[in-house]
């Protein structure tokens, strides 16, 4: 199968010294489902923010053969789709359509193009008619529906998601999940989100402290329960 | 938590909503150098401004309250400027009053100033008010971008807009938060606590700025904005424009 991501021996330190990834080596092939589970501050977010490019090491992640560098970052964030936690920061323009027209604007389509991309991206969440709705006046189930749709927008190749339940309601939270179950493409997501884990992700990543502690299948990881009391994902004791 | 828009009235429907922003734009700015450069002494201009600009607010349908609830926001700046001038200004005295030791006197031109003053100010603010109530201000900032208004300046009105909510509700949170732990006793510890919020605030701002320019790169943002462009101007704005202009040139020819 194809490697539509690779990592080999990712380090990166925050400015102020603190070990934010430790020779990380992770491979993620296509059509793949990738759960990346850890505690707090575990570096979920600072491996997610590896895959397109924001922080770079270079050469140590290649997206589908494309070395993040600086030359290669424009397509690699057409293929790359990250999605924030907080859809305050992913939404910041004035309307919804604007927020999901930014990413194709900027790639360069033409006026209909763009247009189309919109219509088409907002069908497959359901959410047609909420192009002139002000991002701010939105649900919170609805803000995170509409993040996930800016990238939709610009066909990824792959979709890596932040916590994509975080704060959402039981409805709204496996509302998104179906919603996540019919996308196609290769998916990382970064969560505490057990119940989302298993029915979303074949795979499971376990990271702690900067390093890759565990990775195998969902269902082995997930029923270990020793190991996910020692990197702070179970209760100590029942 | 729910705001009320800053433009809230923008989506009602009349002539004056119908006009291409910048149409609207251009003739705010235009009334405001007119009134600005009327000499005070000719009030006749004044009166017909006045006029123009009441027909005008008629005509947005805008509820008469809120235009006057609005325009009642440029006073306390304006007085806190021009209310002294009316004692300091040399020329004949108006009237002067004993209070304790000082004698205080007004003069005439001193009034005339201060007349001055309030009236362009306040005819200004209502022309602003006209603009702003009835323009949705995603198409205010797309007129203003069409203008070659810098694009830095765009942005920066766009996350305001944007983010102002966002920050009130960040705002009302840590409120919230500080009158649950008792907040209270001196006024020095007050002042501090206030202090430190203003300062979280900022921070938490300043984080906010960086995720935000995150997501942007994240798709594609490279420094350059584009835009789809979607005004149109209208014959409507051509009639609008020429009644207009008439009506702020004819009464500076007769009364200037």
């Amino acid at each position: 199968m194809e490697k539509t991501v690779e990592i080999v021996d990712l380090s990166f330190t925050y400015p102020d010294g603190h070990r934010g990834l430790e020779y990380v080596t992770l491979a993620i092939y296509s059509g793949e489902n990738v759960a990346v589970i850890g505690p707090n501050g575990a570096g979920k977010s600072t491996l997610l923010l590896h895959l397109n490019g924001i922080l770079r090491n270079n050469g140590a992640v290649r997206i589908c053969g494309l070395p993040v560098q600086e030359k290669n970052l424009r397509e690699i964030r057409q293929k790359v789709g990250l999605v924030f936690q907080d859809p305050e920061d992913q939404l910041f323009s004035l309307n919804v359509f604007d927020d999901v027209a930014f990413g194709p604007i900027n790639v360069g389509y033409t006026e209909a193009e763009v247009r189309q991309r919109v219509g088409r991206a907002l069908e497959w969440v359901s959410m047609t008619g909420y192009n002139e709705r002000s991002s701010h006046h939105l649900s919170l189930g609805e803000k995170k529906r509409i993040a996930i749709v800016t990238v939709l927008s610009l066909d990824p190749d792959i979709l890596a998601l932040d916590e994509p339940t975080s704060n959402l309601d039981p409805r709204s939270k496996w509302a998104l999940i179906e919603l996540l179950k019919q996308l196609s493409m290769t998916k990382i997501i970064a969560t505490h989100d057990l119940e989302l884990v298993r029915v979303l992700c074949q795979r499971t990543v376990v990271l702690d402290g900067g390093r890759v502690v565990a990775d195998g299948k969902t269902t082995e990881i997930l029923r270990d329960i020793g190991l996910l009391r020692a990197h702070g994902l179970a209760p100590r004791s029942d | 938590m729910k705001h009320s828009f800053i433009d809230e009235y923008s989506e009602l429907d009349s002539l004056i909503h119908k006009l291409d922003p910048r149409t609207k734009l251009i003739f705010a700015l235009a009334f405001v150098i007119a009134v600005v450069l009327t000499p005070i002494t000719s009030w006749q201009v004044f009166i017909s401004y006045f006029c123009v600009i009441t027909v005008l607010l008629a005509l947005s349908k805008l509820p008469v309250s809120h235009v006057l609830k609005r325009s009642l926001v440029v006073f306390p700046f304006v007085l806190m400027i021009a209310l002294f001038i009316p004692f300091f200004k040399q020329g004949e005295v108006a009237g002067s009053y004993n209070i304790g030791l000082w004698q205080v006197s007004v003069t005439y031109s001193g009034l005339l100033v201060l007349a001055n003053v309030v009236i362009k100010a306040w005819l200004c603010i209502l022309s602003l008010i006209l603009l702003s109530s009835t323009t949705r201000l995603v198409d205010l900032l797309k007129g203003l971008q069409q203008f070659k208004v810098p694009q830095v300046i765009v942005l920066i009105l766009s996350f305001m807009y944007r983010y102002i909510f966002v920050l009130a509700d960040e705002v009302m949170r840590m409120k919230q938060a500080r009158d649950s732990r008792n907040f209270g006793g001196r006024r020095l510890h007050q002042l501090r606590t206030i202090g430190n919020m203003i300062g979280t605030l900022f921070i938490r701002s300043y984080e906010r700025g960086e995720r935000v320019y995150a997501a942007m790169i994240a798709r594609g943002f490279d420094g350059e904005v584009r835009t789809l462009h979607t005004l149109s101007f209208s014959w409507a704005d051509a009639y609008f424009s020429v009644a207009f202009a008439l009506s702020l040139i004819i009464p500076g020819i007769l009364w200037w």
